[in-house]
């Protein structure tokens, strides 16, 4: 009698008074059980896949081209002011380095714009070689202490061993990312017909992206004086001034400053550039920059050939599709055209093959 | 004194000792023999056999001994509340992929080589360790609830406290408690039966929980316990028991008890009621308990389901470490090109000075890119294959087709993980009885004496059953369903039917047995009930009362018959139960135990009549004379009409010296009989009045030659009728095999009827002689070794001692060939034995199953002596087994062969269907059967196993030279034929004793060589272990994919040795079920689960392992490629976060379904065209070069998704992570659409999860791009991905990643789909046309196909029948064919 409650309870089963159970076990003939969904049966041959391929080359080719297009009307300059010819006029203060060294070694290089530059013209410094993208350099760096938390400030994450602390000072900003920042001065100027020097106002605001300057960096504390801000740390062993003198402008100073920003967004490549100043259009009748010939005072601080690395300036406005470069355009051109060739070849096989398909004949 | 006072206090059980207990106690303990103890504890030093005394001793040592063992307690969970979470993660660490993740995870912490945040490396680990550990805590809930429920059943312990019985759990259950039980209730501990309220002692108990089998078994009281009048009272129980310790054989039990007067008795199964049994027909029993919880047999043999590992899985092993060499291969390109890029490096800005050598730097590197590229080794494959596994047996077990309505089964799947194997197998070995037939047993002719009763009638009437049930929805079956449900309601005693799964607490996943009503008289359908007799048998049996009888040689005959009958109806187990008390065993009645003793003449005259041995009949027929004959008649016409019941009326009758009202009282015994046979068939549709016109004449006939018998048939009808007459018919027979019952009915039909049985008589009722208890003094149980059984009874009417035996005619002819005083009778009995010899041939070449009929007349020394033996090895502990075969083999020497019958065993539906397409598939089907060569030839040739076109080669030798020799013709013979035109195949036809040879290690090769090139084998008279070997040989030596199908305990060892076993739930018990990885109710099933599930679940998962692969290395070496320009540092340009979710989450929903719906081709096709699972035995889905073959594509497409990228950002000034942005986003595209190209089939569910797992990817890095704004240093995701999802460029990159990368297999998917499609493809073009077209092709197809398989012959593909000239045809074919024909199908 135990046993029938238990039939009853336990197993769901509808018990008559005579014991037997009338509830059987015949699964529901449901089309998800019986494995019958309504489904989409693609087959791939050559008949259905035929108009994907010349729809994927009608498709491509016309981007490609768009794409080239774009990226040739792309006007790019690029100087490289590494100073390892002898000729080249910073071969001197490439030879005579040290991080330390108090006095500044400068040096111009000339040169010419074949072409105007129209609208706004990005000027980029490009490093070669170097690779940011290092796991223990990319690693070497305290998120917390850039946001401006305290007690980061003070206590740099482990991550930034070696460039912690410096007697026993903690750095700020800490890691071998910000002991490395690149330091070099660019200056730019227009030779005039005349043959006078006009120097070419560069913005050094907006170069950082929105998020990194108004996120992600911030200055400790709320104390708008950053001197005592920085109150008990010590700058980075490379550094020649502390964070907190970065730049005069108290929007572009200590973590915030723009430059350090943009160094700390450590390249994917390890040749990369990194945006330096933009130049600004000043109206629609002249051009950015007109062609004629200019010159690139250097300040050079920054040594790169201890790893036979090499430092390029970069003048060049932007498109839609972002810098100069006409791989994509090519790619997707030839990509269309691939598919589209692939298209005929397949339309062949169809003819030849296909027919048999349909007929009844299948052969074994 | 006061020490043993406080002795026993201590030791009673749960303390709840009260004073006077102690005052019992001391009493007790000063009773008991002081020497007992000492010898017990020296037993328990030996530890090899286990005491049990009762619990209510005061002797502290066996208290001691009783407490060691288990109580009655249950927990089948694996895992207790606190012992969880280290248990669960112990075993989940044996397992070497979780222990490869830990060690990365560990590794991580290591600050030299680690990649990523320590925290997030070990979320992998975590979710894969927590997503196991919760499936596991579920399923050990499910366990905990059952075990919760089961042990808190209540039962009846005797209680010291109370002096009485009391109700407690039986979790509180412990051995030596006395435990009494009633009617229907479930026996909670495997105990010794000490009483029973029956007055013979015994008990039925039913063991369907057990094993399914519900016919009654009949256990015994313990031999000569003092028998009390009233229950037995637990205090005055001294004996101690010794039994062996506890072990997992059912059918086994060995101890003895020994009386506190040292007296032994030997206990065997008889004497032990088994846990989760029931208590039928007995009203109260009450049994020591001797083993409990987990030490019972039903516990031992639950051991839950299957683990076996399928040959995908082995393969995919191989690859897994494949998979690891590649993972090495590129960690010590790291390595090695971070350590020369070091050493190349001078004073850098961005390096971190420190003081390691490159080598040792490059050496700390290969840690880290292990880590980094870990998901290379695809963890959550495992994890993903058992999911998807689940799911697959969840279609399968949902799947309707499976379901059997007679039986409500569906199929059982109880190994959980081996579902593709059933996509790939080569060989299916089969046994014949009840796997291919129905195992419905129906009694078709005999043979008595050399003279074969051929029954055409019952033929006919058989046949009529088959049209009936080849209708489809017969109404005998409706009728039969009514019936059932009838009978469902009538049932008194409220059954109560926990199954198995819950009592033993089995793991969830595999069905209880079928509900038991259903199946309560299984061997009963009014098919195996109504024989029809043979007229001429009849008119022979009815002699015995008929006047008219007088042929001196047939009365020896007649002998023969009544002994052949007799021997029907009682050489069996069957169990007799009347059908309004379904559960209620048919007791003898008291009354009717001894009416003959009394009637000394009479049985004189029966032992001068029922001699067997010739020496003594052959002289009647010379000297007795005509009037003594008669007299003879006469007398046993008064030996009838006594018997019915010992009313003072036969004893008037009897002594009355007229003829005339005997032979009306013998008619009467005859006419219930008659009568019965067509009353009871009338609604059963086979009325043809032709047919039984010819068995009425008969009947007619002989009434007319007794005018006055009518009238005395009506008078003493009402008289003395009733006691027994009408319950005759309405027996219900219990039967453990379906060939005992068969026997019980055919007997019935000639009124030889089992009318009850009790453990030392049994009712018979004979015609012509009434009822008569015969004395039963023992039953030497069937066993495959011996293949016979016998039962020695005291003979009712001679008072001698007789064993009649029953078995394979191989034995008993042996057995029965020399008689040893058979001087005179040797002519007689071997022309019998030649005749039968005739017949049995006769029988097995129509397929009918045969068995011979002998007996033995014992003098009472002979008897006497053989006791003795019989009851030591009865008694006897060790190896008793072995020592009572051995007595049943001395017992069953010098047999007298009565007879033989033949027995139907109808094809079950769709057989031969299913074995063509089985064959078509390029299966190969064996069977392996223990019957006879023709029987085995013509069931083969039945189901279509054997062409016609076949050429049979047949292999019976006696030593192994000859079969040595006949290997290598049969080999010869096959070569020339195959050279030769016009025979389809070869099918070997070998016998148990060749295959002996054949199986011998220098012969194998041979057999294998001679065997693999034949169509199909048939292994007749094969035991048990000889179809296991062959299994074995098969699968080992040939290295193919075997399956094993069988329903009986014969069958277990072939379904284990098997890679796939599959039992079939039918009329035998439950053992090969128990012992099966799926479990169907009909043969026909393994079409569809093989074609289509076996088929679909190789296809899915072997492309979803194929997918996980690709998957993996196509995000790896992304990873891997970007070590080239980051100097080998182990830098990655992806967030950590969606580097680790990337497999887990983003991607892992995908496959899974993939693995679970995807369907190449439909079902109906898959079974219409059972080539296509060529595909799946040939392991087309997964070969090594379709592994390499997507390794390669992984590889280009992770070139690809990396390189586009790379060239259009290079030399800008992304940073790494807005860099890695686009090459994720596109890898992630890639990756589904690479699966939608994949799938053969998208269904609204995928569309789904594929939809969903790519806006899951782009809402997760969106979101975390806002939100994280100093996590996950150093790749902190802030801004990046709202800012390049901003870009065209990011959009124009993906595209054109994604479009190159997954062209060249778009490509190669639409070519070989064009030029050279695959079978399964061309499958699938077919499912698309419309239904005119897809029947049309389907058709063609099939022509094709058959054309080019039987080379030129036409097949008809509507009706599969095979025309083809008869020339063709072997004369064993032509004759089998045309004896199907008529018989069998």
């Amino acid at each position: 009698m135990m046993a029938s409650s238990y039939n009853a309870k336990e197993d769901g089963h509808v018990t008559v008074p005579g014991g037997g159970t009338i509830q059987n076990k015949k699964p529901d003939n449901t089309a998800f059980k019986q494995q019958r969904l309504p489904a989409w049966q693609p087959i791939l041959t050559a008949g259905t896949v035929l108009p994907a391929f010349f729809v994927i080359g009608l498709i491509f080719i016309p981007i490609g081209i768009g794409l080239y297009v774009t990226s040739n009307n792309i006007k790019e300059f690029e100087i490289d002011y590494t100073g390892t010819d002898m000729s080249s006029p910073c071969f001197n203060c490439s030879q005579s380095f040290s991080w330390n060294s108090t006095r500044p070694c400068t040096c111009a290089l000339p040169f010419s714009l074949e072409q105007p530059f129209e609208s706004n013209v990005f000027m980029y410094y490009g490093l070669s070689n170097f690779y940011q993208n290092h796991r223990r350099y990319v690693k070497s760096r305290d998120d917390s202490q850039l946001n401006g938390d305290t007690t980061s400030l003070m206590n740099p994450s482990k991550e930034c061993e070696p460039y912690a602390r410096n007697e026993k000072m903690p750095i700020a900003p800490c890691g071998a990312i910000a002991n490395s920042m690149f330091n070099d001065t660019l200056d730019l100027y227009y030779i005039d017909p005349n043959g006078t020097r006009i120097q070419i106002p560069l913005m050094k605001k907006g170069i950082a992206w929105w998020t990194d300057k108004h996120v992600k960096f911030r200055n400790p504390g709320g104390n708008p004086n950053l001197t005592s801000a920085f109150q008990g740390t010590t700058k980075p062993i490379n550094w020649r001034k502390p964070v907190y003198e970065l730049d005069t402008d108290a929007e572009n100073n200590g973590f915030i400053n723009e430059d350090f920003i943009v160094w700390m967004r450590t390249a994917a490549l390890p040749t990369f550039r990194k945006l330096y100043r933009i130049i600004q259009k000043k109206n629609n009748m002249t051009p950015t920059l007109p062609r004629g010939n200019y010159t690139l005072e250097v300040t050079y601080n920054y040594p790169v050939r201890s790893f036979e690395g090499r430092k390029r300036v970069i003048l060049s406005t932007i498109s839609w599709m972002g810098g100069k470069n006409p791989f994509l355009g090519i790619a997707y051109i030839t990509v269309g055209s691939v598919c589209f060739f692939l298209g005929v070849v397949l339309l062949i096989i169809h003819h030849k093959y296909g027919s048999r398909n349909n007929t009844a004949d299948i052969p074994n | 004194m006061p020490w043993r006072t406080t002795a026993a206090t201590a030791l009673t059980r749960r303390s709840t000792t009260t004073s006077l207990q102690c005052t019992v106690g001391v009493m007790y303990s000063l009773e008991r023999p002081v020497q007992g103890r000492s010898s017990c504890s020296k037993d328990r030093l030996g530890r090899k056999r286990r005491t049990v005394v009762s619990s209510l001793t005061e002797d502290e040592e066996l208290t001691e001994i009783l407490k060691s063992y288990s109580s009655n307690k249950v927990t089948t969970t694996k895992y207790s509340f606190l012992s969880f979470i280290p248990k669960n993660l112990f075993e989940q660490l044996h397992r070497f992929a979780n222990i490869y993740f830990i060690f990365l995870a560990a590794l991580n912490f290591v600050p030299v080589v680690n990649a990523f945040q320590p925290e997030i490396s070990i979320i992998p680990i975590l979710l894969v360790l927590a997503v196991t550990a919760v499936k596991d805590l579920w399923e050990d809930y499910r366990k905990h609830k059952s075990d919760k429920f089961i042990n808190g059943l209540v039962c009846e312990i005797y209680s010291r406290k109370q002096q009485m019985y009391v109700d407690q759990r039986w979790q509180d259950v412990h051995v030596g408690d006395f435990v009494r039980l009633s009617c229907n209730e479930i026996i909670p501990a495997d105990m010794l039966l000490l009483y029973s309220s029956d007055p013979h002692g015994v008990c039925y108990i039913e063991t369907a929980n057990l094993d399914g089998e519900t016919n009654l078994k009949q256990r015994q009281v313990v031999r000569d316990l003092p028998r009390q009048g009233s229950e037995l009272t637990p205090e005055n129980f001294h004996s101690r028991i010794e039994c062996e310790n506890p072990n997992n054989d059912l059918s086994r039990f060995r101890g003895f008890m020994e009386y506190p007067s040292k007296a032994r008795v030997g206990l065997h199964n008889n004497n032990l009621l088994l846990r989760s049994c029931t208590i039928r027909n007995t009203e109260t029993v009450i049994g020591i308990v001797v083993y409990a919880g987990h030490e019972t047999k039903a516990m031992k043999n639950n051991n839950g389901p299957r683990y076996k590992r399928s040959k995908l899985e082995r393969r995919l092993n191989v690859d897994v470490l494949w998979s690891v060499v590649l993972l090495v291969i590129m960690c010590l390109t790291a390595a090695i090109g971070h350590g020369l890029w070091l050493r190349n490096l001078k004073d850098t800005s961005f390096l971190i000075p420190d003081t390691t050598s490159p080598a040792l730097s490059g050496f700390y590197l290969f840690w880290t890119m292990i880590i980094v590229l870990q998901v290379l080794i695809p963890i959550s494959l495992y994890v993903s294959i058992e999911i998807v596994k689940l799911c697959q047996i969840f279609f399968i077990q949902n799947d309707v087709d499976f379901y059997n309505e007679y039986m409500d089964s569906r199929i059982q799947c109880r190994a959980l993980n081996i579902t593709e194997d059933l996509g790939q197998i080569q060989y299916v070995f089969s046994d014949k009885t009840g796997t291919l037939t129905e195992n419905k047993m129906v009694f078709r002719r005999c043979t008595i004496a050399g003279v074969e009763y051929p029954h055409e009638e019952n033929a006919r009437r058989l046949e009529v059953y088959e049209e009936d049930e080849a209708m489809g929805c017969s109404h005998t079956l409706k009728s039969r369903a009514s019936a059932k449900s009838l009978s469902c309601k009538s049932l008194s005693c409220n059954r109560s039917s926990v199954s198995l799964h819950t009592l033993t607490g089995h793991s969830e996943g595999e069905e209880s047995p079928s509900p038991t009503l259903p199946r309560h008289s299984a061997f009963s359908s009014p098919m195996e009930k109504d024989i029809v007799p043979d007229p001429f048998l009849v008119q022979k049996l009815n002699c015995l009362s008929s006047p008219l009888f007088l042929l001196r040689d047939a009365s020896m005959e007649l002998t023969y018959i009544v002994d052949f009958f007799m021997a029907l109806a009682i050489c069996n187990t069957v169990v007799v139960s009347s059908p309004n008390q379904p559960r209620h065993v048919v007791e003898v009645p008291e009354v009717s135990r001894t009416p003959l003793k009394s009637l000394e003449d009479i049985k004189m005259l029966f032992q001068r009549f029922g001699l067997p041995r010739f020496s003594t009949l052959s002289s009647p027929h010379t000297t007795e004379s005509p009037r003594s004959f008669t007299r003879r008649l006469f007398s046993r016409g008064k030996a009838a009409s006594f018997t019915p019941s010992p009313s003072p009326t036969p004893t008037k009758l009897g002594t009355e010296p007229d003829g005339e009202p005997n032979l009306e009282a013998s008619i009467l015994s005859i006419r219930p009989g008659l009568d019965g046979v067509p009353g009871e068939d009338g609604d059963q549709g086979y009325e043809e009045e032709g047919e039984r016109g010819s068995w009425k004449g008969e009947e007619d006939k002989m009434l007319h030659l007794n005018p006055g018998a009518w009238s005395g048939l009506e008078n003493s009808n009402g008289g003395e009728g009733p006691p027994s007459e009408p319950r005759a018919d309405e027996l219900i027979y219990e039967a453990e095999s379906p060939d005992e019952a068969a026997l019980v009915h055919a007997a019935r039909a000639y009124r030889c009827t089992l009318q009850g049985r009790s453990l030392e008589r049994l009712l018979v009722e004979l015609p012509g002689m009434g009822s008569l208890a015969v004395r039963l003094l023992h039953i030497l149980p069937f066993d495959s070794s011996r293949k016979r059984m016998s039962v020695v009874v005291r003979h009712p009417l001679t008072n001698q001692v007789v064993v009649y035996t029953k078995g394979a005619d191989s034995v008993i002819m042996d057995l029965a060939e020399s008689p040893k005083g058979a001087e005179q009778s040797d002519g007689r009995q071997g022309h019998i034995r030649e005749q039968t010899q005739k017949h049995l041939d006769n029988y097995a070449r129509e397929g009918l199953r045969t068995l011979c009929i002998a007996k033995k007349v014992l003098e009472e020394e002979e008897y006497e002596i053989w006791l003795k033996r019989h009851a030591f090895a009865e008694t006897s502990i060790e190896n008793r087994e072995e020592l009572l075969l051995e007595s049943a083999q001395r017992l069953e020497t010098n047999l007298t062969l009565l007879g033989a019958t033949g027995i139907v065993d109808r094809l079950q539906e769709e057989v031969p269907e299913t074995i063509e397409a089985l064959q078509r598939a390029g299966v190969k089907v064996w069977v392996l059967t223990g019957d006879k060569q023709e029987t085995a030839i013509n069931i083969a040739c039945a189901c279509k196993l054997l062409r016609t076109t076949d050429q049979l080669l047949t292999a019976n030798c006696d030593s192994k030279e000859a079969c040595k020799a006949l290997l290598l013709e049969l080999r010869a013979e096959v070569e020339r034929g195959e050279a030769a035109e016009g025979t389809s195949g070869f099918t070997l036809v070998v016998d148990g004793r060749t295959l002996d040879f054949a199986l011998q290690e220098d012969l194998k090769g041979d057999f294998l060589e001679l065997s693999r090139r034949c169509r199909a084998v048939v292994c007749c008279r094969s035991t048990p272990l000889q179809k296991s070997h062959v299994v074995q040989l098969v699968r080992d030596q040939l290295r193919v994919m075997t399956l094993a199908i069988g329903d009986g305990a014969n069958d277990v060892s072939m379904i284990q040795v098997a890679d796939v076993g599959i039992g079939i739930s039918g009329q035998e018990g439950m053992q090969a079920v128990m012992s099966s990885d799926f479990a169907i109710s009909r043969f026909k099933h393994l079409r569809k689960l093989l074609l289509v599930h076996g088929h679909w679940c190789y296809t899915r998962l072997a492309n979803m392992i194929l997918y996980f692969f690709y998957k993996n290395v196509m995000y790896v070496n992304l990873l891997f490629w970007y070590q080239f320009f980051c100097g080998f540092s182990g830098s990655v340009m992806t967030n950590s976060w969606v580097l680790i979710f990337f497999n887990l989450l983003f991607t892992s929903a995908p496959p899974l379904l993939y693995g679970i719906l995807d369907k190449d081709v439909s079902a109906d096709t898959l079974i219409k065209l059972p080539e296509l699972y060529k595909s799946g035995q040939n392991s087309k889905a997964y070969l090594p070069s379709t592994f390499w073959l997507t390794m390669l594509d992984a590889l280009y497409q992770s070139l690809v998704c990396f390189f586009i990228p790379y060239f259009a950002y290079a030399g800008s000034d992304a940073d790494m992570l807005s860099f890695g942005s686009p090459i994720n986003a596109s890898a992630l595209l890639i990756i589904l659409l690479h699966q939608v190209i994949e799938s053969r089939t998208l269904t609204w569910l995928h569309v789904l999860v594929l939809v969903g797992s790519a806006l899951f990817y782009f809402s997760f890095t969106l979101v975390f791009s806002v939100v994280c704004v100093t996590c996950s240093p150093p790749t902190n995701p802030l801004g990046v991905d709202k800012l390049q999802m901003s870009q065209p460029l990011f959009y124009g990159v993906c595209a054109l990643t994604t479009v190159l990368a997954l062209l060249p297999r778009f490509l190669f998917h639409a070519l070989r789909n064009s030029i050279s499609p695959s079978d399964t493809l061309k499958a699938a073009l077919m499912d698309q046309l419309n239904p005119d077209n897809y029947c049309r092709r389907m058709q063609h197809w099939n022509q094709t196909q058959a054309q080019s398989k039987a080379r030129g012959l036409i097949i008809n593909v509507e009706d599969l029948d095979i025309k083809i000239p008869d020339f063709i045809l072997p004369k064993e074919l032509k004759e089998c064919r045309a004896a199907t024909g008529s018989v069998l199908s």
